[in-house]
């Protein structure tokens, strides 16, 4: 039947319902687990092999030697898209995704991340593994 | 009254994006309406020529911000045509998967932008707020609401596990029963009804001679649909519906779009009971090999074409992306002709268009240094009616003829 | 003459009526997103927007005809004021009455719709010019139902004072069921002078941008926005006047009570009526008022006639 009104009684139940609205920064969205968000360096695993900086979409990813067998790593967040093509790049797990999604900032060259290298091992002779 | 223009766009409340309408109207009906693109220019075909594929993918993943999955699946197919791959089975029924959420989240955000549209912002708010549910699914299966990123040349990059196909279960029929209850508001409540049905009337025969596509093609009654008719990934396997409709009218592209819906919501249940064990990958080469490729693909919009060339590097050497949305453009100035100002908004949005996945530029230079002229619009379509004579092609009377192919 | 000043200034004129706008405006705003399922604005939003818009700066277009620019929003304001003082409130007494008022308020109330189009016109842009004739065409299709429904109730009370009108109905309150169709047509005519949904043709920014008020903003801006939310309490107050005249011989206090239920009743139903409901086109408005509201408002008037004849011989 046509009629006026037709969404009357939804609206009226949906008046004594909970608001769908979530209070954002009050109260915290939780991400599923498989959410890309941004990206964890883990320097110790690292071989420098660069595979991630060749495939990330937006060259966003440096990873430089400051060392024997040490890297550090520099995201551009600003630039970077999240794809996580990095991590499925990476041969050693070295990379991960975050469920941090929380990345704005107010001065820019706060969007420059680095992940410093662990400090070189206090016998320098100590062989690694 | 006198005819007078009116400007909508570039900047308008009721374009979500750029683009140039300008309509001649005689006190509030519509004469006649000019369109000019181009505001949203991004250059993504030429970038895709100086990245990887598997960068190029990520960037043509971003072509639209809805029909991601759309994009990155047509151009991931055309590569995979070219390097002869076969991606495992599951991982087809997984972009398939993807692919009808894609289009359940963007026919629900069409339905509140249409809401709004008619300022009839109950429906929009209620129909985003139902839209949450597929999105939250979407993040949960892939790790993004929007830009999912789930292909990856030679298959896709997540599995999907059995709690989650359980869930997506679950989703459906929350989604089912929300649509249900649309469907009962597009055919009762009147205000609704008057605002759209009657409202950009376009022929059955105007839509195939200016080649609509997707629900706007549907809803006139052209019975295409490339899942159907050129199936690819696992559309073959399932069965569903192409929905059409003879209103010809936005109310019709409602019809078409809600029962489309419905559809989704069968195919993905069958997805699920049918899809295959096994690997999501197959091991892809860095570099294609040369050669080219087409491939079509059935988006919520319409039909999106890629075409991807390859030259044996790790980059394309041309890539040429067709969004549905350019094909259906072309319809909007017919649909406008003895409408109301009113209807402009949503005569505009019922092809749910999407300017910026549309803007590409063409650039000819001239390498020989010859000399530049200006030639009007009316001497260019002349010049290459003569041309294609030339080479053997009679364009002249096009649209006479393909009437009459159409009659006979 | 303090006296005076202080109900023209204070209470129950200027200061109250502001207060009371941004009030209903509130509630009509908090109502709209419950029933939408959000959660809707805090309290003090109407406030927060009335105290930031007139912070801002005012622009006026060069092409635009400056003085009826700037001076549309207070007429519209001081007319919609001026009529909120002829209403009896919460009592059968108005604060200034006379034989005939009836027809001042009503017209008083058209003044803010003149306004509207006349800075639509002087705006000179497209927008607001279409939004403006807009303006002008709704007001011929709802002003004439809005007429007959108001003047039903006075003819079976046989006064075109509405202070007289109340007295009358007080006395006989089950005579105001009779006006029930009146009650109905005054309710979506008020509809249509808020501009609201489904009848918010004149501004409709989807269509044209924000139609009459297009080119306005700033301090001019906010006293138009600051007038149509009196305007909204100032109708609604006139319809429980004329309409739902009940409880107003129980002195101040329980007066008032009932005065404020009543317009938020009204308030509510409104708000209610731009929930379910899609915006009409121009036409269909049109044709919608000239084929169903005027003839249910006509139907009123006829059923009034006979009334007052049988009744008062
Ligand atoms: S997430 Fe994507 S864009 Fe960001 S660093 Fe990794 S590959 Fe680059
Ligand atoms: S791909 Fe992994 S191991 Fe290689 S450089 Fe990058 S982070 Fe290090």
């Amino acid at each position: 039947m046509i009629k006026p009104g037709k969404m009357l009684r939804e609206v009226l139940t949906s008046f004594f319902q909970k608001p769908a609205t979530v209070l954002y920064p009050y109260v915290k969205v939780l991400m599923p687990d498989r959410f890309r968000g941004k990206i964890r360096f883990l320097a110790t695993l690292c071989i420098g092999c660069k595979l991630c900086m060749r495939d990330c979409p937006t060259n966003c990813i440096t990873i430089t030697k400051v060392g024997d067998k040490r890297f550090q790593a520099e995201f551009d967040l600003d630039q970077c898209i999240y794809c996580a093509q990095c991590v499925d790049s990476c041969p050693k797990k070295a990379l991960e995704s975050t469920a941090d999604y929380e990345l704005a900032q107010l001065q820019r060259n706060k969007l420059k991340m680095i992940y410093h290298a662990e400090p070189p091992p206090p016998q320098a002779a100590a062989p690694i593994e | 009254m006198a005819n007078f223009k009116i400007p909508i766009g570039p900047q308008h409340p009721a374009l979500k994006e750029p683009e140039s309408f300008t309509i001649t109207l005689n006190g509030e009906t519509i004469i006649e309406m000019d369109m000019r693109l181009g505001y949203n220019h991004r250059g993504i075909e030429k970038a895709c020529e100086e990245r990887s594929y598997i960068q190029a993918m990520y960037l043509v993943e971003r072509v639209c911000g809805i029909c991601s999955h759309s994009h990155s699946t047509c151009f991931i197919q055309a590569v995979e045509e070219i390097a002869g791959l076969a991606i495992p089975a599951r991982a087809q029924y997984i972009r398939t998967i993807i692919a009808e959420l894609e289009r359940i989240h963007s026919h629900l955000l069409w339905l509140g932008v249409a809401g709004h549209e008619i300022g009839f912002d109950t429906l929009l708010m209620y129909s985003w707020r139902d839209r949450e549910v597929v999105m939250d699914t979407l993040a949960a299966l892939t790790g993004n609401r929007v830009n999912y990123g789930i292909n990856t040349i030679g298959g896709v990059r997540r599995d999907i596990s059995k709690e989650h196909l359980a869930g997506l279960l679950k989703t459906m029929d929350i989604l089912e029963e929300r649509t249900k209850y649309y469907i009962e508001v597009a055919s009762e409540e009147i205000t609704l009804i008057q605002r759209l049905s009657g409202v950009g009337f376009i022929s059955h025969e105007d839509t195939v001679m200016l080649g609509a596509v997707g629900p706007t093609a549907r809803a006139s009654g052209v019975d295409r649909d490339i899942r159907r008719d050129d199936p690819y990934l696992a559309y073959k396997d399932i069965e569903f519906q192409v929905i059409t409709d003879t209103h010809n009218d936005v109310y019709g592209r409602t019809l078409v779009r809600v029962g489309e819906l419905m559809q989704c919501y069968s195919m993905i249940r069958q997805l699920v009971a049918k899809i295959p064990e096994g690997p999501v990958t197959v091991k892809a080469p860095r570099k294609i090999p040369a050669g080219e490729a087409f491939s079509r693909y059935e988006a919520p919009r319409g039909e999106d074409v890629h075409y991807v060339k390859a030259n044996g590097t790790d980059k394309a050497e041309r890539v040429k992306i067709r969004a549905p949305t350019l094909a259906n453009l072309q319809s909007v100035a017919r649909m406008m002709e003895n409408n109301r100002l009113a209807d402009v908004p949503i005569i505009i949005a019922a092809i749910d268009p999407c300017f910026s996945c549309t803007d590409r530029m063409i650039r000819i230079n001239d390498t020989a240094g010859r000399r530049k002229e200006t030639i009007s619009w009316q001497a260019l379509r002349t010049h290459s009616l003569e041309w294609y004579r030339k080479q053997g092609v009679d364009f002249k009377d096009l649209n006479a003829k393909m009437r009459q192919r159409m009659k006979a | 003459m303090a006296w005076s000043l202080f109900n023209l200034l204070i209470f129950p004129g200027f200061l109250f009526l502001f207060v009371f706008g941004l009030a209903m405006e509130f509630v009509d705003r908090k109502l709209y997103a419950r029933l939408q399922n959000r959660i809707g604005p805090p309290w003090f939003q109407p406030f927060a927007d009335f105290v930031k818009l007139a912070a801002k700066e005012d622009i006026i277009p060069e092409e635009a005809d400056s003085v009826m620019f700037r001076l549309m929003p207070a007429f519209a304001l001081a007319s919609v004021v001026t009529a909120f003082f002829y209403i009896p409130l919460w009592s059968t007494q108005s604060l200034f009455s006379f034989n005939g008022d009836l027809i001042v308020v009503i017209y008083l109330l058209t003044i803010p719709t003149l306004t509207f189009f006349l800075a639509g016109w002087h705006s000179t842009s497209l927008f607001s010019m279409i939004g403006a004739t807009r303006t002008l065409t709704q007001l011929f299709a709802y002003e004439v139902p809005l007429f007959m429904a108001i003047l039903a109730p006075a003819l079976l009370a046989g006064t075109w004072s509405l202070s007289e009108m109340t007295v009358f109905y007080d006395q006989h309150p089950a005579y105001a069921a009779f006006n029930i169709i009146g009650l109905i047509v005054s309710l979506i005519a008020l509809q249509g002078k808020l501009e609201r949904v489904p009848f918010d043709i004149p501004e409709a920014e989807t269509e044209i941008v924000g139609g009459t008020f297009t080119e306005y903003s700033g301090r001019f801006l906010a006293m138009f926005r600051i007038a149509i939310d009196i305007e909204a309490v100032v109708g609604a107050s006139l319809i429980a006047a004329v309409f739902l005249p009940f409880g107003l011989g129980l002195g101040a206090a329980w007066g008032f009570v009932f005065y404020l239920v009543k317009v938020l009743a009204v308030i509510a139903l409104l708000a209610l009526l731009r929930t379910v409901l899609a915006r009409l086109r121009i036409e269909q408005m049109v044709i919608f008022c000239w084929r169903i509201v005027a003839p249910a408002a006509l139907f009123q008037l006829l059923i009034n006639l006979i009334l007052s004849g049988v009744l008062r011989p």
